[in-house]
């Protein structure tokens, strides 16, 4: 959120498909913008120091910790967050796993994991146990244990294949 | 003014899930709002015109406040509010104890204390208004030692003396001897909950002095009541909703932002959301009680204990929390699943100045369980004997007495869990050293080793944890159920203050109903302090209590339908069923429908339900029917280390655990999992580190928790034998598995490394050292 007097400059960028248009403060980060200006609070903020993942959101289809990342440089790209994953009142392939698999508790962790995952599967549609493991290091779960993680990406993995989803 | 939050968290349990009986495992009704990001947390809620609360902390580990000038905060532009001990109308607040203030009174007592607070319309301006409240302290002696917490001559936290409890167990021959005798020291560091969603609310005023509070937390109702006592309000007038809850573990059990949001509410009449940061959240919450150990085991040559002594001291930080009763379950469970017939168990709980310590899942029996389980290994090793044997042959049974002399009176399957672990398939051997995957060894992608130096060791476990509270705790839950027509269908709702922490309650809930019932819709109300108290959501008790609850308030509406249809169909109640949408005779013939027997009316039940009583134990002999239930687990781990640099991987972490009854098979699995890895997270990584009373890493970059190339595959073996006493003979889950699994990884280091390994957590220079 930006106040009266602060530097800062319009951000113009791609949110889940909408363009948006905002002032923002120039020490405003990626996550604050999300959360506080736009009021998507489906972007969590746990560590803010890049380390747990929780924040993870796609930048040009790359993944960014939001909680580092400043607002000011997402001007002219596009920014994908977990609001933006299912389709109407269709949940992503990803989601729906993650839900049939147990692969939340507290939820906290969901939505940088599932950022993160899609990125994964957008490089990998067929990961190993172990490619999935590498990729999804830097995300905490403090709930499941991770387990029912790794088996809803690799879950989703196949319906995607299978469906041809992209 | 009033003001209506726009976000609250009445949607994650608003939503109504389909089929699901117990024993399925339906999917969580709050599953899809946490995956398209919509499930509102603590962090999350919004409201018109809220301002922002802040907290100052004290920098001092043990300091006189000798003033306090909030005049350059104040007048700061955008600051609504700065708030000191002197605002605050009412007393002290805590768990067990009511010795901690709102904010620090004349004197801070450990690092991290609240002093004051700040209310602004940005986060940031109140941070920097915070910084401008000119706090004038002269430190004071400190002690932040257990030990020396009970010299004479220690600096006195609270000025009336600092043992905060001694539980003293004295069972059998005084004077035992056995002819084989081991014993050791082991020191536990101090663990973090280290949930996700850090501490957060909004407290939102009313137009008549009172409050609405949307909260994180474990336990609405102690909370309220906390609140009341410092705000000097009654109960109607402190109204509690429960917010997303980011992961709790025990460390929500205790107030954070609760009164400090409050206060500034009610000072500013604006609604003020709070949130801490990750570094303020290390401050603002109670961790787990580092513990210093001494055990002494007798034995016979053949093998079975004759007597123990233990002496455990926790280290309960500035102010009590529940040190109190987890001083109870290190005495009273501290000897681990054992038949001892000689005992003397001495477990203090000690005010220092070092960072208050309190719940934390496994609750005093994680840090006796290194002890008492490395001691076994030790008696094994000595007698030449199997290490999993040795258990077997000391381990309860059914019928035993434990040692304040409580009858175990349902399943304990000691031996068996044991053999399950035992019995499961190891994992492969590591191939020669130009076959195997160099990422597969410690130190993973760095490739520190190749093979050389690197030796595995498999280690075994086995606990036992009390479900429930405690020495004559008043243990109860509340449930009310609603059954009505809605929409031609039955439609259950049912309404508990039991706090859903991520752990699957809420399905539970629904799973019970739907049993009950016979019904598929289920509604979960918000939970909220609008019906009684359902206690907390720890010492792993929900399903066994709050599912008590709901069942008795099920088999109430049922009774009332029943009635209802009996004066209608002039047949006797015990003579129908109520099956969903239909009242059936005992023959099996459809009589009625629930919709003529209901009409537009719907039965409503509200049933406080409590679980058998538990006793304080004797105050001289520790002897007494302290616990509810027990539940076990066992674990299994094989670590390879790189005894060259000190690295550990784990390669395998196995377990079986008596469950009772799996309500949500799929869930017990969860929290099995879950549980395992922060048992093991103790054993390899976790601590904070603090010197002097300071805490030195309040970070996750400094405070480290397993990762998903951390864990290990784990083989489940899940038990349901049923208690007998326990609605549809539950067994608690949630904790054993994080007692059990830290043991066994320590023991499987000591098994590949030779070494004696008396601390947790085990790190690089313990092993390479010496």
């Amino acid at each position: 959120m930006a106040d009266g007097g602060e530097l800062g400059r319009t951000v113009r960028a791609n949110v889940n498909g909408t363009e948006v248009s905002r002032y923002v403060a120039n020490r405003s980060t990626l996550a604050q913008f999300l959360r506080d200006d736009l009021g998507l609070t489906g972007t969590k903020v746990s560590c803010e120091l890049q380390v747990c993942g929780v924040c993870s959101v796609l930048v040009d289809g790359s993944p960014v910790s939001a909680c580092t990342y400043l607002a000011v440089d997402i001007d002219g790209h596009q920014v994908e967050t977990v609001e933006g994953l299912a389709d109407g009142d269709t949940l992503h392939p990803l989601q729906q796993a993650f839900v049939e698999e147990f692969a939340l508790q507290c939820g906290f962790c969901t939505p940088g994991f599932l950022m993160m995952s899609v990125a994964l599967l957008r490089r990998n549609p067929d990961p190993s146990e172990e490619d999935v493991k590498e990729y999804l290091d830097g995300n905490i779960c403090r709930c499941t244990g991770y387990r029912p993680i790794v088996e809803a990406v690799q879950l989703a993995a196949t319906r995607m294949r299978e469906d041809g989803h992209v | 003014m009033t003001s209506t939050p726009t976000k609250v968290p009445a949607a994650p349990s608003d939503t109504a899930s389909l089929r699901g009986r117990i024993g399925d495992s339906p999917l969580r009704p709050d599953g899809t709002l946490k995956v398209q990001g919509e499930f509102a947390f603590g962090s999350d809620l919004w409201a018109d015109e809220m301002i922002w609360g802040v907290t100052l902390r004290s920098p001092h580990v043990h300091a006189r406040i000798v003033s306090i000038d909030v005049g350059p905060a104040l007048a700061t532009s955008g600051v609504y509010a700065v708030l000191t001990a002197e605002d605050v109308p009412g007393g002290n607040v805590g768990l067990e104890h009511a010795d901690q203030p709102v904010l620090a009174t004349g004197v801070v007592r450990y690092h991290g204390e609240p002093v004051a607070l700040v209310a602004a319309d940005h986060p940031e301006i109140a941070r920097q208004a915070a910084k401008k409240i000119r706090v004038v302290y002269e430190e004071l002696p400190a002690v932040t030692d257990g030990r020396r917490a009970l010299e004479p001559d220690a600096p006195q936290v609270h000025g009336s003396g600092n043992l905060l409890r001694h539980l003293k167990i004295r069972r059998g021959d005084p004077d035992p001897v056995a002819p084989l005798v081991v014993s050791l020291d082991f020191e536990v560091g101090m663990q973090d909950q280290a949930f996700l969603g850090p501490e957060s609310g909004l407290a939102v005023p009313d137009d008549a002095g009172g409050i609405d509070l949307y909260v994180a937390t474990q336990w609405l109702h102690a909370d309220q009541r906390q609140i009341c006592q410092a705000l000097g309000l009654p109960p109607e007038k402190v109204r509690l909703t429960l917010a997303g809850v980011g992961g709790a573990f025990g460390g929500r059990e205790d107030l954070s932002i609760h009164v400090h949001a409050c206060l500034l509410a009610l000072r500013t009449g604006k609604p003020i959301k709070m949130v801490y940061n990750r570094e303020e959240s290390f401050f603002g919450h109670v961790h787990r009680h580092p513990a210093s150990l001494r055990y002494e085991f007798g034995a016979g040559h053949d093998g079975l204990l004759h007597y123990a002594k233990a002496e455990l001291l926790f280290d309960g930080g500035a102010y009590a929390s529940s040190t109190a009763a987890v001083v109870g379950n290190g005495g009273t469970l501290g000897l681990g699943p054992y038949n001892i017939p000689n005992v003397q168990v001495d477990s203090y709980g000690v005010y220092t100045n070092n960072p208050p310590c309190g719940a934390m899942r496994g609750f005093g029996c994680v840090q006796a369980a290194f002890a008492h389980e490395a001691l076994m290994d030790e008696l094994a090793d000595r007698l030449a004997m199997s290490r999993v044997a040795i258990r077997q042959l000391n381990g309860m049974r059914e019928g035993d007495r434990n040692i304040t002399g409580q009858l175990i009176d349902s399943a304990a399957p000691v031996a068996e869990l044991l053999q399950l672990v035992q019995d499961m398939p190891l994992p492969a051997e590591r191939l020669s050293e130009d076959e195997f995957d160099l990422l597969s060894l410690p130190g993973g992608v760095s490739n520190t080793t190749h093979g050389e130096g690197v030796v595995r060791g498999i280690g075994y476990a086995v606990t036992y944890k009390n479900v429930g509270f405690s020495e004559g705790f008043d243990d109860y839950s509340t449930a009310r159920v609603r059954l009505e027509i809605t929409a031609d269908e039955p439609t259950v709702t049912v309404h508990t203050a039991a706090a859903e922490v991520g752990q699957g309650l809420i399905t539970v809930e629904q799973q019970i109903c739907r049993t009950e019932l016979g019904v598929q819709r289920v509604v979960v109300h918000p939970r909220d302090t609008q019906v009684g108290s359902a206690g907390s959501t720890s010492a792993s008790r929900q399903t066994y209590v709050t599912g008590g609850a709901v069942k008795a308030a099920c088999e109430a509406v049922r009774a009332k339908v029943l009635e209802r249809a009996s004066t209608m169909l002039d047949i006797e109640p015990s003579e129908l069923v109520l099956d969903g949408a239909r009242i059936v005779s005992i023959t099996g013939a459809v009589v009625a429908s629930l919709q003529d027997v209901l009409g537009t009316d719907a039965v409503d039940e509200t049933v406080k339900w409590s679980h058998r009583p538990t006793y304080p134990v004797d105050p001289e002999t520790g002897q007494g029917d302290a616990h509810v239930q027990y539940a076990f687990s066992a674990h299994r781990a094989v670590v390879d280390v790189d005894t060259e640099l000190g690295l550990v991987k784990v390669v395998a972490l196995d377990t079986a655990q008596d469950v009772g009854k799996a309500i949500n098979p799929d869930a017990v699995v969860g929290q099995i999992q879950g549980g395992s890895a922060q048992g093991m997270g103790l054993a390899l990584m976790e601590e904070i580190i603090v010197t002097g009373g300071r805490v030195l890493n309040p970070s996750f970059t400094d405070y480290l928790i397993p990762t998903i190339l951390d864990m290990p595959p784990m083989r489940i073996k899940v038990l349901e034998y049923a208690d007998p006493h326990a609605p549809y003979g539950v067994r608690g889950v949630g904790e054993p598995p994080t007692i059990s699994s830290g043991p066994a990884v320590a023991a499987a280091i000591r098994q590949a490394t030779g070494k004696a390994l008396r601390r947790v957590p085990i790190r690089p220079e313990h092993i390479t050292e010496g």
